[in-house]
């Protein structure tokens, strides 16, 4: 680890100051990319922003329609939070899916989303829920958040406050884990609502995306049946030691129908 | 003050009580006043010529305290890392033996190979000033397969070993078995792969060294699982250090596997660096430095034939084997794929011609050497495959064709045609046991339950048989062994009859602290908390081979049983004295030193108390104190073996293979401590299953760069990966050890492999699958599965 400026600001303002005055400065959330990035020595900021103490950016509320989670939430809390699994409980799965309980237990919904690791779990819910991304300057639908590898709307200084999510009638996530380190090799969302179903797949790809045929299918019929034949193209999938294009593509269909599955049980 | 904990009981390790309250001293919790931080620079590629180091930036960087290059090691004059093996071909022509700088000179030969080490005053400062080190490096083409590197055309490594063959190694009678073959009704064959593996133990390797001037000693602590082989091969061959003024401690160790029982260049250099620099340096690897410099394991490729006669009775085998070396010979490297390979390929059974020839071959990739098993894995797994394709081409039942092959439990001792000779065993019994153990009759019924949810489900032998205990030195030597492979004990009994045993194996994660001191209680009728191992420091310890190769109670627990008997000897002499009766009337029981036939007797404390306080003693005739050490040579290999059966339950959707049923019945000999022995083959089991079904080092041709180089990469098996494990003994004795035990360290890995692949090509067989490499992940069956698939959706 290289060394850098610590800076523990307890105001949102003060924060994204720090971030913007001091140049290549990252925020810390709960650090679990950052901080084995910066033990390898990868990484070299001059100072890191800390937001852990902006307790108000912990906790989950429910607005009746929508259920809004702030940004520094663990995902372990999302996981046992009663309210979620109550109310969209294909979220708490997949918060209860991500990595191991110690990771769970510092890592936060808003350090994931902003991340946006192309094989993370939270962006699959969050654009498969159609969640808004809250900042601390405005208000980004997912759809135009999450802009491919690693890389996000996010404008510089702009810090995520909470990810307001809509209440589904159903929703379920399947997850295929990478064997080795347990990211989605293929992770796919489904969210029915009244209007229309939402389909994300996370791990396939350098980005998080949806899958229109299927959405279609399943907005017709709510069964995995529906997209048992949905072939999807490998053309710009990932291919790696652990799997080839077609075999995540693949992955993306059975998933895809077990996260109907899910959905409905 | 407690009780007698003796041979057969199960207590809880005593060495446990500090591991888990943090109280361990492992070599990174050590600090020497004056301490520096070393670190290595590594090569960023496969292959390249080392055209120059310019030291300038690093030499300026904060903290820095010095740079050093292969060109200082040169300059010192120095040697090489000697290689513990020298192999010849039939023709007696011996290996090539290319030298292995301490740090790379002119050349660098994979990823991870050492070019620099940079000591400072933190380690933040060395990895800053390494990082400024200018490095130019001419990049060449690297070769990391075996099939490529011996290729006409293929990057060569050291210009005096064409095609990068480092040695043709055969075994056998290749006349006879050309002949058996001529005669087969029918020929199985079998290409495989045996894939490389990287140990990865909990602790990272890593190093202190201090010199200090005022004895002209050094100090090397350091992650070995064989100190006093250490101080002989860096102190002897490579640094040219006198043995009295080197003293090598490997204190606690967190896992070894093989990993640690080699002399690493890390060693050399930093013992080097200490007197240069004239202040301790410690060097500690983090990960993903282990995953480019820890030996690696495994990398076979083989062709393999079997000869049957019309009822499935083997005639003879014949196996094509490429082992891969890596880019130098490690300690035990050429010896792993030779010695410790052709002569299991005999197993269990009664195959009468047997020839084996292994084409040892440099690339570019880590070097590779003995992991957990080393060469008994990879000769179990080509057996126990060819064996179910034979069956299944035959279409004779798996365990019947086992049956007809087996060596019967009244044939041993019994000669293979592959030099070693089995003293005891059997496997016939082992496969029995396990048969009923895992309830085998009433698998078709549970294959139905997982049809009926659309599962594959498949069942897996594996009956094998390995040799451990290494070594009789005598056959080792003659089979190219540059030393001995004896071990030796010291027991000390202090004057109040509490015992301190010096040991010259090494405890790091075996429960030797445990399973020693209940031999000691056992024999000496002492308590067992009166019982201390001491193992791990060349000045504490007498001499010793270290642990590796399931030797530790084969051949320590005799040096050290041995050594008690010694003990229990004088002892009689003193008690004979003290109780006024011949020494032949003297019986020694229970702690208890007394007249036959008499209510007359001596206390072991008391007995000690005499040794120590010789008022009333034989003086003339013997001499005070009770000590005794022993030495011991094994007369033959011991020959551990069993039956494992795995059972496994395929999703074709995803080709995910989940592990569903495990039963092992091994044959390990006499059981000392019956909980050690179930947690030694829960983790050998473990581990070969980790083989079977997750981990594989992949290296990118042509760059040679690591690409499993992580724990995100490389796949460890995990507890959520294996079902409750059915482990059990069917124990025959070992006829020539002491105590009659076989060793239980490796059985696990060796047994376990096959077994879990024979399951899953069980389980496909009904689509035409015969064989599927290691590890059989998710991607690798679902491929498997679209090819086997494709004629039947054409139809």
């Amino acid at each position: 680890m290289k060394p850098f400026a610590y800076h523990q600001p307890d105001q949102i303002p003060d924060a994204a100051k720090l971030l913007t005055s001091i140049e290549d400065s990252k925020l810390v959330a709960g650090g679990m990319t950052l901080i084995p990035t910066l033990k390898q020595r990868l990484a070299n900021p001059p100072a890191l922003v800390d937001l852990s103490r902006l307790g108000h950016l912990k906790g989950i509320t429910d607005d009746g329609a929508t259920i809004t989670i702030g940004a520094m939430t663990p995902h372990a809390v999302v996981a046992a939070s009663k309210l979620v699994q109550a109310k969209i409980p294909g979220l708490a799965a997949l918060a209860s899916m991500i990595g191991d309980p110690a990771v769970r237990n510092r890592g936060t919904i808003g350090g994931s989303v902003a991340n946006n690791d192309p094989a993370a779990d939270y962006p699959a819910g969050v654009l498969g829920l159609g969640a808004t991304v809250v900042t601390s300057t405005r208000e980004i639908a997912a759809d135009k958040f999450f802009l491919g590898l690693f890389e996000t709307a996010l404008e510089p200084g702009e810090i995520i406050t909470a990810i307001r999510f809509p209440v589904p009638l159903k929703a379920g996530y399947a997850k295929f884990k990478a064997p080795a380190s347990r990211y989605a090799l293929v992770g796919v969302f489904v969210a029915k609502f009244a209007d229309g179903v939402r389909v994300a797949v996370t791990g396939a790809g350098p980005g998080v995306f949806r899958v229109p045929p299927m959405e279609g299918a399943l907005s017709q019929n709510f069964e995995p049946t529906a997209i048992a034949a949905i072939k999807i193209d490998t053309d710009g999938l990932t291919s790696d030691i652990h799997a080839e294009a077609d075999y995540r593509a693949h992955l993306v269909t059975v998933m895809a129908k077990r996260a109907v599955d899910a959905a409905l049980s | 003050m407690g009780n007698v904990i003796g041979i057969g009981a199960a207590p809880k390790r005593k060495e446990d009580q500090r591991f888990l309250t943090g109280r361990g001293n492992y070599v990174s919790d050590i600090k020497r006043a004056g301490m520096t931080s070393g670190v290595f620079v590594r090569s960023p590629h496969g292959h390249a010529v080392l055209r120059g180091i310019d030291k300038s930036a690093a030499l300026a960087s904060p903290g820095i305290i010095a740079v050093l290059t292969g060109d200082d090691v040169k300059a010192d004059g120095l040697g090489g890392l000697p290689c513990g093996w020298g192999i010849s071909d039939a023709k007696g022509v011996p290996m090539k033996e290319p030298p292995f700088p301490m740090l790379a000179q002119s050349k660098v030969r994979f990823v991870g190979d050492m070019v620099a080490f940079v000591i400072a005053e933190t380690p933040e400062q060395a990895n800053a000033a390494a990082e400024l080190l200018a490095v130019d490096y001419e990049v060449l083409p690297s070769v990391v397969g075996v099939l490529e590197a011996v290729r006409p055309n293929a990057p060569q490594l050291f210009d005096d070993v064409p095609n990068n063959i480092c040695c043709d190694w055969e075994l056998g009678d290749k006349a006879a078995v050309e002949t058996a073959f001529r005669k087969a009704a029918h020929v199985a064959k079998l290409s495989l792969v045996n894939n490389r593996l990287i140990g990865n133990p909990m602790e990272p390797r890593a190093a202190i060294a201090e010199y200090e001037p005022g004895t002209d000693r050094f100090t090397l602590w350091t992650t070995s699982q064989f100190p006093h082989v250490v101080r002989f091969l860096m102190g002897a061959l490579v640094l040219n250090i006198p043995q009295h003024k080197l003293r090598v401690v490997a204190p606690d160790v967190g896992g070894g596997f093989g990993v640690k029982q080699f002399h690493y260049g890390e060693e050399a250099v930093i013992t080097w660096a200490a007197k240069r620099v004239k202040r301790p340096i410690k060097w500690v690897a983090s990960r993903s430095e282990g995953y480019v410099s820890d030996r690696h394991g495994r990398d076979h490729v083989t062709e393999a034939e079997l000869a049957l006669d019309e009822n499935g009775k083997f005639l003879a085998f014949r196996v094509n084997t490429l082992a891969n070396m890596g880019g130098y010979l490690s300690t035990f490297g050429p010896n792993i794929p030779t010695n410790l390979y052709g002569p299991l390929l005999g197993g269990v059974y009664t195959t009468p011609a047997i020839y084996c020839n292994v084409k040892v071959v440099f690339t570019n990739t880590v070097p590779v050497d003995a992991y957990r098993g080393a060469g008994r894995p990879e000769a179990t797994f080509v057996l126990e495959r060819i064996v179910d394709v034979a069956a299944s081409e035959m279409g004779i039942d798996r365990v019947e064709i086992r049956r007809r092959n087996m060596i019967p439990k009244d044939a041993y001792p019994y000669q293979t045609p592959v030099l070693v000779q089995y003293d005891s065993g059997d496997p016939m019994g082992c496969l029995d046991g396990a048969l009923v153990a895992a309830d085998v009759k009433n698998f078709g019924v549970r294959k139905a339950a997982s049809a009926s949810k659309g599962k594959f489900r498949g069942l897996g032998y594996s009956t094998y048989v390995e040799a451990c205990g290494l070594a009789p030195s005598r056959f080792a030597g003659r089979l190219g062994a540059r030393g001995g492979l004896y071990e030796s004990a010291t027991v000390r009994v202090h004057p109040t009859g509490q015992v301190t045993v010096m040991i010259g194996t090494h405890n790091h994660g075996q429960g030797h602290e445990t399973t020693f001191a209940q031999i000691v209680s056992d024999k000496l009728g002492v308590a067992f908390d009166d019982v201390d191992i001491v193992f791990g420091d060349t000045d504490r310890v007498q001499f010793g081979m270290g642990t590796y190769g399931s030797r530790s109670l084969v051949v320590g627990g005799a040096a050290l049983s041995k050594a008690t008997d010694k003990v229990i000897a004088k002892g009689k002499k003193i008690a004979s004295h003290l109780l006024e009766a011949a020494e032949v009337d003297i019986q020694f029981e229970s702690g208890k030193f007394s007249v036959a036939g008499t209510d007359r007797m001596k206390t072991f404390e008391e007995i000690a108390g005499a040794a120590y306080v010789p008022h009333n003693y034989p003086l003339e005739v013997l001499e005070p104190g009770l000590e005794e050490q022993a030495y011991y040579d094994p007369v033959n290999f011991t020959y551990p073996g069993g039956c494992h059966i795995a059972e496994v339950e395929i999703d074709p959707e995803t080709g995910t293979v989940m592990l569903v049923n495990y039963t092992a019945v091994d044959d390990v000999g006499t059981v000392i401590n019956p909980m050690i022995v179930e947690g030694q083959l829960h983790g050998g089991i473990v581990q070969g299953v980790g083989q079977a079904l997750f981990e594989n080092a992949v290296y990118d041709e042509g760059s040679g760069q690591l690409l499993s180089g992580s724990l995100m990469d490389y796949c460890m098996p995990r507890a959520d990966h294996m079902p409750m494990m059915k482990v059990a003994t069917h124990s025959t004795l070992c006829t020539h050890t002491p105590m009659g035990v076989k060793g239980c360290g490796e059985v696990g890995t060796i047994g376990s492999p096959a077994a879990v692949i024979n399951a899953v090509v069980d389980a496909l067989s009904h689509l035409g699958v015969t064989h599927v490499d290691m590890p059989a992940t998710p991607n690798r069956i679902w491929r498997l599965l679209q090819n086997a698939s494709l004629p039947a959706a054409a139809e």
